[in-house]
């Protein structure tokens, strides 16, 4: 593969123009009903130009980033999860025929704009989000077609974070702020002079770089680059301590914590609904007026809703403790034995959208802290007189 | 109208395929509808006329038997489908609701009136007597009960529709189920779960709107967030709703205490969650009630 090169900030037209003659679709930041959020793309000049974000429990407002910064701001509202997974997608329809009835399956390639997605400025902690999925809904014994389709011709700028926002912890689960694997080219926005440092790390980034007007980077520039990482590395707002949490949390499952996260948590499922690995989804039939006509739609779905533990008699999930403790205890442990990973990429959207600004990292050390309390009783007294909270 | 006098042609092909069709020439198959008004305003039956585009097809599949507002004609029941608009809030009422519930095979109740009290469940806070000296210069000829009351507190209800108004895709969806047999999908979750799928910036988090959103039944497609306005929880309360949490936010957000009661206390006032979000150490009557009248 041809080495790092340096993109002018006017390059970013040409890589806007290049990816929509290649036929894509291409989403970008843009500010939105104060939010920088996801949109279709095709002048750069409509990039959050010197706009920032200010993100903390339950609250997030722009301001003013730095003058000529492009990508100055953490994360978009929304990840990409939305644009490769949707809300609401439709996977069939059937009809009534004389003799009983017909199924039409329906595919990513049968929508209005089927154009393969391009997205520009995907953050470390998304490219390891979609990583996630591509083991969940590719890498087990029944792959998601629609998702495959979409995934598969999709192409993705990931771009270096260099402002980590209030509610990020990509450092500290390994996903950030430089993107690791699994983008097609790896932008670098460097200042004085403001500069791209771009680095194609598949074939398909390797043929649009070829048609950029670049020139080769130099060791300034990669050392520019690394005092970037280094420098958005120490300005992360949160951490997360993960070597203990497989064990932890299963052990944790009677922790009073639970019931005090329920007396803020409102179970709105905006938690679920941000977060970048989060792929439950529930599967509604809609038939019309005739009962000529019925679809099949694929909708998000969230642990934090009560018809989603609804079995044969009931809800087994009444009580908000319980929801939120098998949200965290998926994402954080179970996950691990389920597909290898953690669920969490450290985005921070989860605390960032909360309405009642409830925070995972420290919702974690604080089920923590009364572990190891309740164990220290428990040795103290020489024995199980707690009632074997592990 | 039309409707009530149309000549029926039975859905087309189950009639061309029944070698008896020619019998049932003339004679109306459809099932039969009947909409009844109780305490409202009119608005959640009339979104039966909105429905404009579906109309037609509608009529070729329900008789519509009873409909004041859309037909003088009216046919004696029972009646397969009843939509129930409106509370109860006369002893009259109180009796001619069994009476609808008995000739109903299926009664779906419509609006925050008749699933929640609507907004005149608010004076089951206050004194009805005091409200009625305030607003009526001869309160002695009115009778009228203490509580406004929900259509479920008297009958059993099949299908409820939130809201008010209520949506037009639901009420089309309910219909469509009944038709069918098959169980209509209402969502019981939080108005979030639509702002997430459309993709609207959060008005609470992103600028601070005092928003009812996580504690309100979604259904209406998450409309006033998608225009830049909080959601004002007219479909009441969603499956789990956590008023307190959210009262004290609105509270922490700068809300003044009696701005945090009414928020809760508008359409869905009679709804218990919503009722007891702000706790009973927060004053209950309805302040200036009979201000706002010359």
């Amino acid at each position: 593969m041809a080495g790092p090169a340096i993109l002018a900030p006017s390059g970013l037209q040409a890589l806007l123009d290049v990816l929509r003659a290649r036929g894509y679709r291409v989403l970008g930041p843009q500010v939105r009903d104060g939010a920088i959020v996801l949109a279709e793309l095709a002048d750069a000049a409509a990039l959050p130009v010197g706009v920032g974000d200010a993100q903390a429990p339950g609250r997030y407002r722009l301001r003013d980033g730095e003058p000529d910064r492009v990508f100055g701001f953490a994360t978009t509202a929304q990840s990409p999860k939305a644009v490769l997974f949707p809300p609401d997608e439709l996977l069939w329809r059937g009809r009534r025929t004389a003799d009983g009835f017909s199924i039409e399956p329906v595919a990513p390639a049968d929508e209005p704009d089927h154009r393969p997605v391009a997205v520009l400025g995907v953050r470390g902690c998304d490219v390891a989000a979609i990583g996630i999925h591509d083991r969940v809904l590719l890498g087990r014994a029944h792959v998601d077609a629609h998702y495959a389709a979409r995934r598969e011709e999709a192409f993705l700028v990931a771009v270096t974070c260099s402002a980590p926002g209030g509610t990020c912890f990509c450092a500290s689960v390994g996903t950030g702020p430089r993107p690791r694997a699994g983008s097609d080219l790896v932008l670098t926005e460097l200042t004085e002079p403001h500069r791209f440092l771009v680095e194609a790390t598949t074939a398909a980034g390797e043929a649009v770089l070829a048609e950029l007007p670049t020139a080769p980077a130099t060791a300034d520039d990669l050392a520019a680059a690394d005092a970037l990482v280094e420098a958005a590395t120490a300005q992360m707002g949160r951490s997360l301590r993960t070597d203990d949490l497989h064990e932890l949390l299963p052990a944790s499952a009677e922790s009073p914590r639970w019931a005090a996260i329920a007396e803020r948590c409102l179970a709105c499922t905006n938690c679920t609904a941000v977060c970048p690995t989060c792929f439950c989804t529930g599967v509604e039939d809609a038939s019309d007026l005739t009962g000529d006509l019925d679809e099949r739609h694929r909708v998000w779905d969230s642990c934090f809703s009560l018809p989603y533990s609804y079995i044969h008699g009931g809800a087994v999930r009444t009580w908000t403790a319980s929801r939120y403790r098998q949200w965290l205890t998926h994402k954080l442990a179970s996950w691990q034995d389920q597909f290898g990973t953690s669920g969490c990429v450290g985005c921070g959207r989860c605390i960032t959208w909360c309405p009642a600004g409830i925070d995972l990292t420290a919702e974690v050390a604080t089920i923590r802290e009364l572990a190891e309390a309740h164990d220290a009783v428990a040795a103290a007294s020489d024995g199980d007189v707690l009632g074997g909270h592990r | 109208m039309a409707m009530g006098g149309r000549t029926v042609t039975v859905a087309g092909r189950a009639a061309g395929a029944d070698p008896a069709a020619a019998e049932e020439v003339g004679r109306d198959r459809r099932p039969t509808l009947a909409v009844w008004k109780f305490a409202s305003c009119d608005g959640c039956q009339l979104t039966l006329l909105n429905c404009e585009a579906e109309l037609l097809a509608l009529a070729d599949r329900v008789r519509v038997a009873y409909f004041p507002e859309a037909t003088r004609a009216a046919v004696a029941g029972p009646y397969d489908l009843s939509l129930v608009e409106g509370s109860i809030t006369t002893a009259e009422d109180a009796e001619r609701i069994q009476q609808v519930r008995a000739q109903s095979r299926i009664l779906v109740t419509l609006g925050a009136c008749a699933t929640a009290g609507g907004i005149q469940a608010l004076r089951n806070l206050a004194d009805v007597a005091e409200l009625a000296a305030a607003a009526y210069p001869r309160p002695d000829r009115l009778a009228f009960l203490a509580r406004s009351t929900p259509i479920a507190s008297h009958v059993t209800v099949d299908h409820e529709l939130h809201g008010c108004p209520i949506d037009r895709g639901q009420l089309l969806e309910v219909v469509a189920a009944v038709l069918q047999g098959r169980a209509p999908r209402i969502p019981s979750g939080s108005v979030c779960t639509e702002c997430k799928r459309r993709g609207t910036v959060c008005v609470a988090v992103a600028d601070g709107l005092p928003c009812l959103g996580p504690v309100t039944r979604a259904g209406c497609g998450a409309i006033c967030p998608a225009h830049h306005r909080g959601c004002y929880g007219c479909f009441g309360p969603q499956d789990t709703p956590n008023g307190r949490s959210l009262a004290s936010l609105l509270g922490a957000a700068g809300m003044a205490p009696t701005d945090v009661v009414r928020a809760f206390r508008t359409f869905n006032a009679g709804a218990e969650p919503f009722r007891t979000a702000t706790g009973p150490a927060l004053p209950t009557s309805v302040p200036d009630a009979a201000g706002g009248r010359p």
